[in-house]
């Protein structure tokens, strides 16, 4: 009952101005629902940020030709004709911790099948391409190191191209044609979606490099270096050691290459999410702590109100501590309910933010936990003056109190 | 062998030290009150009646004398020290009742028990409180609130609240202040019965006819005590209610 009564008694409290109790809690709510509502879209932002980076493949590090800060003409990353099919095969012989490497040549190309044709991005890869973009064939099978060395004319296709090209026919087996050289095709690509950048990462069709090089673009140079580390934590030693050889091989001043890990695309790609929780968490603190002084001057209003009542309880045998949890726990069953309706709201108005604008949303269970802890948190140092203010009451001069 | 006073005042000093000027309310009180005494605490107004009060319920401190309540030192605890005290061996009526509003006379009478040193079951307090208001005959009224309740049925309240932990006494300040006459002797009877009861009780008046209810009248004067006799001409106060009631039956009939 001792544990019991105070939270009777200041629910007794708060019913009997329910209205003031509601008016004082909006603060709380305001600010624990906006809190709620910004992580849940945010996390849920970052989230499909992450999944679309992760969709680059396991434990990637790309070498793009060009470099970035480097002055002049510049024509972005994989234009400038500094790296070579040597520059890919030193990488997979010199450098420690690499299991896959795939040179990379892109070009877009009208091609021709079944009678329809179709534009689509033509990527000279190695068979490595799909293990380092953690890539499934569907059907099929991957071209060889084999079809690479005799410049096959074999090519493994994206889902769209299927869709656009054979419909509901099996492709494997079927020839397609592209800058008027007949390809066959071996293979069909799992459908993967969208990138990171909105394009339709299933619009492809797989050639050797060595064939697109040769009997395509008529090309020396690759676009990009794909590199798979052997690991999460080689990543970096990957990355460095790519760096070292690279600059080793090519004896430029400037480096004429971009080494990138998935890492740090994943966090220039989350950065902007993390910016607009930084803000949004700042808005929502403001709103708290608002809440907060919004409770301690409803407690201070309560004790001025109630002088009489403490001064009764405090004749009847009350102590300085019983009146100070008594209105500490008014304080907290305030910002905690507060926070309650909060995190309720916080949750609707992100899913409805969800069902609106089609972004996820993903309300981290921690952050209902820190919700819940931070508003108690609150009401109890909000709620700490008022409720000593009461604890010191002189209970005569309480009692005479109109 | 003699009974240990409940209470004992030895040359009790009260000075309020209010910025200026010194107030002398209480110059010297010595008094010992022995247990089943009712007592009567008479005297103009400002003559420090309030403040002895104050003090024997251990609500205010001394500024000087001592005082011993069932043989404990009160006149030097802390602010602490003597709630534990009030809540464990006094209780207190008021002139204005000091009930708390909006809130059932069950859950006033409970009130005091939220407060004991040692945890009192809510099944228990249910039933303390419950007999400690049909002991007031208010037995009936237990779900009413305050401003559902005449003024003597509120006092009886209070009554109620002061008798729920047991106390070795019972302390009123102008408990009648606020009550009609009929109302006055009504309560006055609540007294007299829990004082056959055996509950010593000390109680402020300035009325002389609610002090000839008592057994001995104490009068303060400029907060020393002038008089200290027994109560010759006593009076019971169920005679006294069949006497006016008779005297109200005559008016509506004449
Ligand atoms: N808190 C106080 N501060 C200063 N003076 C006080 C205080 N309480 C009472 N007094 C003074 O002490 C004297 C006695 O007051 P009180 O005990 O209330 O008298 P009574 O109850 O007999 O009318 C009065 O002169 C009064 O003004
Ligand atoms: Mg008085």
């Amino acid at each position: 009952m001792k544990l019991f009564a105070p939270f009777k008694i200041a629910g007794r409290a708060l019913r009997r101005n329910k209205m003031r109790s509601l008016l004082t809690m909006l603060g709380i709510i305001i600010g624990v629902g906006s809190v709620i509502a910004s992580v849940s879209i945010t996390t849920g932002a970052t989230k499909q940020v992450e999944d679309k980076v992760a969709s680059l493949g396991q434990n990637v590090v790309t070498v793009f030709s060009g470099n970035f800060t480097s002055g002049g003409m510049r024509g972005g990353w994989g234009s400038a004709p500094t790296l070579t099919i040597e520059d890919a095969r030193a990488i997979k012989n010199e450098v420690g911790n690499v299991v896959a490497v795939s040179p990379e040549v892109r070009d877009r190309e009208q091609i021709l099948a079944n009678g329809l044709n179709w534009n689509t991005q033509i990527q000279g890869e190695s068979p490595d391409y799909p293990q380092i973009r953690d890539w499934d064939i569907a059907s099929g099978s991957m071209f060889t190191d084999g079809d690479v060395r005799s410049l096959g004319k074999v090519a493994v296709i994206g889902k769209t191209v299927v869709d656009q090209l054979y419909g509901s026919d099996d492709p494997v087996g079927q020839t397609l044609v592209i800058r008027n050289i007949p390809f066959k095709v071996v293979g069909v690509l799992a459908a993967k979606g969208f990138n990171l950048f909105g394009q339709d990462q299933d619009d492809v069709v797989l050639i050797p490099y060595t064939s697109h090089m040769r009997r395509i673009t008529k090309r020396t140079f690759v676009n990009s270096i794909m590199v798979q580390a052997a690991s999460k934590d080689t990543i970096n030693l990957v990355q460095n050691d790519i760096n070292t050889l690279l600059r080793d091989r090519h004896k430029s001043a400037e480096p004429d290459f971009t080494v990138r890990s998935q890492l740090e695309l994943m966090q220039m790609a989350t950065a902007t999410t993390r910016i607009m929780s930084v803000l949004l968490g700042a808005i929502a603190s403001v709103s708290l702590i608002v809440g907060g002084i919004g409770i301690m001057n409803i407690m201070l209003v309560s004790v001025t109100e109630r002088t009489r009542e403490i001064g009764i309880r405090m004749a009847v045998g009350a102590r300085g501590r019983d009146i100070l949890i008594q209105f500490l726990i008014e304080a907290v069953t305030l910002s905690l309910a507060g926070g309650m309706v909060g995190i309720a709201l916080g949750m609707i108005s992100a899913q409805i933010v969800a069902a609106t604008t089609g972004w996820p949303t993903i309300t981290p269970f921690a952050w209902i936990g820190i919700a819940c802890v931070s508003s108690a948190g609150i009401g109890i140092v909000s709620g700490f003056y008022p409720a000593w203010k009461a604890s010191r009451l002189d209970p005569i001069e309480a009692l005479r109190y109109e | 062998m003699q009974t240990r006073p409940v209470i004992e005042l030895a040359e009790i000093h009260k000075v309020y030290r209010t910025g200026e000027v010194d107030v002398h309310a209480v110059r010297g009180v010595s008094l010992d009150i022995l247990p089943g005494e009712f007592v009567a605490i008479m005297g103009s107004s400002g003559s420090g009646k309030s403040t002895l009060m104050n003090m024997i319920g251990c609500l205010d401190r001394p500024t000087g004398g001592k005082y011993l309540l069932d043989g404990i030192d009160v006149s030097t605890l802390d602010r602490d020290q003597r709630a534990v005290i009030r809540n464990d061996k006094i209780g207190f009526i008021f002139q204005g009742f000091n009930l708390l509003s909006r809130t059932t006379a069950q859950e006033n009478v409970e009130m005091p028990m939220l407060y004991n040193r040692h945890r009192v079951s809510a099944q228990e307090q249910k039933e303390r409180a419950r007999s400690s208001l049909e002991l007031v005959g208010l037995g009936k009224r237990a779900d009413h609130k305050p401003n559902q309740l005449s003024g003597g049925q509120q006092q009886r309240v209070a009554i109620a609240r002061a008798l729920v932990n047991k106390p070795s006494l019972l302390l009123a300040d102008e408990p009648t202040g606020n009550l009609d006459s009929q109302t006055s002797i009504e309560i006055m009877g609540v007294f007299q019965k829990l004082n056959e009861a055996g509950i010593t009780i000390v109680m402020v008046t300035h009325e002389l006819d609610v002090a000839r209810f008592t057994k001995r009248m104490v009068v303060l004067r400029d907060g020393k005590i002038v008089t200290d006799e027994l109560v010759r001409d006593r009076m019971d106060a169920a005679v006294e209610l069949g006497k006016l009631k008779a005297a109200q039956e005559a008016v509506k009939l004449a």
